[in-house]
């Protein structure tokens, strides 16, 4: 393992940390059109380096919000929306527990 | 189309009961025992920690522990607390907290109840999942909420 990579900065903890950075925001907004893209065309008409766009879809990919394939000669890069979709249900299931608890408050202060 | 998890539940219910009513079942311990389906000892107060064991069918066994923030007669009650804790074998005390508020209005018809609980960006990856509904608005709209959100509250780079 090289030194760069052992010495690099920590990684955000939060799905929030990763999208709290202008750049990567905006690679997500880049990749929320559905399709899968290169490093080359998410580069192309910005002013951020190959080497920067790569590092921040690495910090994207660990916060499990896209993932890389291997076509040809090329990495093809997209949103994965595994993560968020997990997280969605979960989040329906304990907005329905409230629901469902403040039918109970309401049975007991109407009594 | 995939969107991120927004940061608050939100939930409104009007109740057939007055205020000082309401204010009892959020704030008695005992009370709110009842309709949350815990057991929690003792009571409570501003900035103190009460805890009590869960009633939930199928949840017995949990621990539910929140630490008072606020206490406005019937206006405001605030608390913060690990939401779906649901793991015995996990310390969740070194994670961020969500925050519970309840608001009271009085309205014609009675109390005007506004639950929000916020700050399910702020947990673990994998963890977000104890948030809330998705909402109708879409992936625009939610980025430009992070947006917002992130100006106010820069965070480090990575």
């Amino acid at each position: 393992m090289s030194p760069a990579i052992r010495h690099r900065a920590p990684e955000p903890s939060s799905l929030f940390a990763a999208l709290g950075d202008p750049t990567r925001l905006a690679l997500v907004r880049r990749l929320s059109g559905g399709g899968a893209l290169s490093v080359t065309a998410l580069t192309a008409g910005t002013r951020i380096s190959r080497q920067a766009v790569t590092k921040h879809l690495g910090v994207l990919s660990r916060a499990g919000l896209v993932a890389s394939e291997r076509r040809g000669r090329e990495r093809l890069w997209a949103l994965a929306p595994g993560q968020i979709d997990e997280a969605r249900r979960a989040l329906e299931q304990i907005s329905r527990e409230w629901d469902h608890a403040l039918g109970l408050l309401r049975k007991l202060v109407e009594r | 189309m995939p969107q991120p998890i927004p940061d608050r539940i939100e939930k409104k219910i009007l109740l057939r009961a007055p205020r000082s009513r309401v204010w009892r079942a959020l704030t008695e311990a005992r009370e709110f025992s009842e309709w949350f389906r815990v057991n929690l000892r003792g009571q409570f107060g501003p900035g103190l920690e009460i805890s009590g064991q869960v009633t939930y069918p199928g949840y017995e066994h949990l621990t539910m522990t929140v630490r008072v923030e606020r206490m406005d007669p019937e206006r405001l009650f605030s608390f913060r607390w690990h939401p779906a804790a649901i793991d015995p074998k996990v310390d969740y005390s070194a994670e961020p907290t969500t925050l519970v508020e309840f608001r009271l209005e009085e309205t014609p018809e009675g109390t005007l109840l506004t639950v929000t609980e916020s700050g399910f960006q702020a947990l673990p990856v994998g963890r977000q999942g104890f948030a809330h509904e998705a909402n109708s608005s879409g992936w625009e709209e939610q980025l430009k909420n992070i947006e917002r959100h992130v100006a106010s509250h820069p965070s480090p780079r990575a």
